[in-house]
């Protein structure tokens, strides 16, 4: 079975006497150990589809299994023990507490999960020390440049093991130098095994992913392997088990990369 | 999440805007602070007015001439009397009565050599002042029964008189003059401390007919008359005795009131808590609306902090924290907040009750009793919880989507 089995997802907004169809009948399959970019337009309903595979909201209807577990079934309690346990993420804003450690930002997950104090510590230091920033985890986040806030982001998001890494355009707010370094980050991460999910418009950054799944109108346009993903499954790497396909005709690939 | 964990974050969340959070809870500090003195100062009054009449005993009484008496409708003008000579009747004809003394107090200017000084009291009293009040001399001796019925110029002072008129080592044998009266000296009294309206090692008393002179006749008119029974049981039948002398030697008919009134000592102590009793409500209920002022200030600053935040708690529900998690959070920073103030309120009224009974003479030492700071503390959990409830709900009914968007 695969880790997210996506099927016939809708979400509908009404906004005031409007009803906006975000997602339209979304089908996708995730296997463990994907690195899949999630691209499309603003308004193409991407956020929303990030939403749902990161368990802050429901579908309207549709059905979204995550490693087993009905997503569209769970109460609020629920949605939050799966976000503590089974999705790590990363915003593009980093979303640090302000005068608050780096460790101390990381131990946030651990807190909600119940974990011990005694263990808090010492697992949020191993998980600083998977992103290279060891040697700042007493600073806080002003003393810290933009690419060690979004490191210190990652270890907060790895610091409980889930299944899913879902990063909300990782680099958005980072320059072109600090983007590359923190996207070698996820590829290192996806290369030990992480399930690493992105949602981007940049192609670039995509490109990084071993699948790219576009999204427009709130329906999978296109659902294909990159160039490295080919050469990845070529060497028997990774976890892209599936198949990736396009599902629309490929002139709908015409502006995929429309800035949002 | 553990409680202690949003303890410090409340603390850390607090410190990030100190002056902020101090401001926010002006209105509990002071209203705790309020509470506090007040509480303390009239604590201090009850234990100091309940300790002096503890001392005094059980089977002590009181009577005074009803000066209300003669005001009534239709009530033929006649002075109230209350006399010595009441009080010697009573001494002959009310079996059980063991001490009596009247007591005339006034103020009269004293002179020893060049030094003056005017006493807080000078008392005119008979020779069983010492027994009934239960205040001894510390040398030489008191007025005996031949200085009150020779009505003789001799006097006993207190320490205060003693020091400030400055009559040496051997006080006893010297020639004082009160206001105009020389008298001679022939004992001090133990120290006492201080009472309401002055100091009582300040004072001068004189046979009770020598005081007469120094105030004139009519002062002999009205006087108080302090007594005890022989026992506590003997206190009814000696207060009925009291009133049937009375009553026969002031012509009252039957069906006209008293005009007098006795107290018995469990009646004073009444009387003075329920005094005591009333000014502590009355301030309580002014508190209650610092109180709720305060709280009100704490449900704004709550209501800033939760919007200011609110990224905060969208990260917070995305990391996994559950509503009540977040529920928990903001309730514990409004009751910290709310707790910090009452710390702060108590340590303030403390001071200001600790001032009072410093700055203004002869106020009793203030008392905090323990069950004011706990009911203080009490009172700020409950303003932070039914305060703080509204905008912690708000926050934990945030959709964490929504909350990660805000700018």
């Amino acid at each position: 079975m695969s880790l997210i089995d996506i099927r016939g997802v809708e979400k509908v907004y009404e906004m005031g006497a409007e009803t906006v169809r975000a997602l339209d009948g979304v089908d996708i399959a995730i296997e463990a150990g994907e690195y899949i970019a999630i691209m499309g337009a603003s308004g193409s309903g991407k956020s929303t589809l990030m939403n749902l595979l990161g368990c802050l909201d429901t579908p309207s209807a549709g059905h979204y299994q995550l490693d087993g577990v009905a997503v569209e079934t769970l109460d609020d309690e629920a949605l939050a023990h799966i976000r503590n346990h089974k999705i790590g993420f990363v915003f593009q804003t980093f979303n640090l507490l302000a005068r608050t450690s780096a460790v101390k930002n990381v131990e946030l997950p651990l807190i909600y999960s119940g974990t011990p104090r005694s263990q808090r510590r010492g697992r949020s230091f191993r998980a600083l020390e998977r992103v290279g920033l060891a040697d700042r985890a007493d600073h806080q986040p002003n003393e810290l440049s933009g690419g060690q806030r979004q490191r210190v982001a990652i270890a907060r998001a790895l610091v409980n093991d889930p299944s899913i890494l879902l990063a909300d355009e990782p680099t958005g707010n980072l320059d072109s130098k600090t983007s590359e370094d923190i996207m070698a980050l996820f590829d290192g991460l996806h290369a030990s095994g992480n399930t690493v999910i992105l949602v981007t418009h940049e192609r670039d950054i995509a490109e990084h992913a071993w699948r790219v799944i576009t999204l427009r109108d709130g329906k999978v346009l296109h659902d294909e392997l990159t160039e490295r993903g080919r050469a990845g499954q070529a060497g028997g790497g990774g976890g892209a088990a599936h198949a990736a396909r396009p599902v629309v005709s490929p002139d709908a690939s015409a502006r995929p990369g429309a800035p949002a | 999440m553990i409680v202690g964990e949003n303890v410090l974050a409340a603390i850390d969340a607090l410190r990030a805007n100190k002056l902020r959070a101090v401001l926010t809870t002006l209105g509990i500090i002071i209203g705790t602070a309020a509470v506090i003195a007040v509480v303390s100062i009239v604590q201090g009054l009850q234990f100091m007015i309940t300790n002096q009449l503890e001392g005094v005993g059980s089977t002590y009484m009181q009577v005074f001439p009803d000066v209300g008496f003669n005001q009534g409708p239709g009530m033929v003008a006649r002075p109230v009397e209350l006399t010595w000579n009441d009080g010697l009747a009573l001494r002959q004809q009310v079996p059980g009565i063991r001490l009596i003394t009247p007591i005339i107090a006034g103020s009269k200017p004293t002179r020893f050599r060049d030094r003056r000084h005017t006493p807080d009291f000078v008392f005119g009293v008979s020779e069983d002042y010492p027994d009934v009040m239960n205040h001894t001399v510390d040398q030489g001796r008191f007025l005996s029964r031949i200085d009150v019925e020779r009505r003789r110029k001799v006097a006993v002072v207190g320490s205060e008189v003693v020091e400030k008129l400055r009559l040496g080592q051997q006080p006893i044998g010297g020639e004082i003059y009160v206001g105009s009266l020389p008298v001679t000296v022939v004992g001090v009294m133990e120290e006492q401390g201080t009472t309401f309206g002055g100091n009582l090692d300040d004072l001068v008393i004189v046979p009770f007919d020598t005081a007469l002179l120094l105030f004139g006749r009519d002062a002999g008119d009205q006087v108080q008359l302090r007594l005890h029974a022989a026992n506590a049981d003997a206190v009814p039948q000696v207060r009925d005795g009291i009133e049937r002398v009375l009553r026969n030697r002031h012509g009252l008919e039957d069906g006209e009131p008293n005009d007098f009134t006795i107290l018995l000592q469990d009646e004073i102590l009444k009387s003075v808590g329920a005094i005591l009793g009333g000014v502590t409500a009355t301030v309580a209920a002014i508190v209650g609306i610092a109180l709720l002022v305060g709280g009100i200030g704490i449900m704004n600053i709550m209501l800033v902090s939760v919007t200011e935040r609110t990224r905060e708690i969208g990260l917070r529900k995305s990391v996994g924290a559950r509503r009540r998690d977040i529920l928990a959070q903001f309730l514990v920073e409004a009751i910290t907040l709310s707790l910090i103030g009452g710390a702060m309120g108590v340590a303030a009224g403390y001071g200001v009750g600790q001032l009072v009974a410093a700055v203004i003479p002869n106020w009793p030492q203030a008392h905090v009793p323990l069950w004011a700071v706990a009911l203080a503390f009490g009172f700020c959990t409950l303003v932070g919880v039914g305060f703080g409830i509204y905008p912690a709900s708000k926050a934990a009914r945030l959709d964490p989507i929504e909350a990660l968007r805000f700018e």
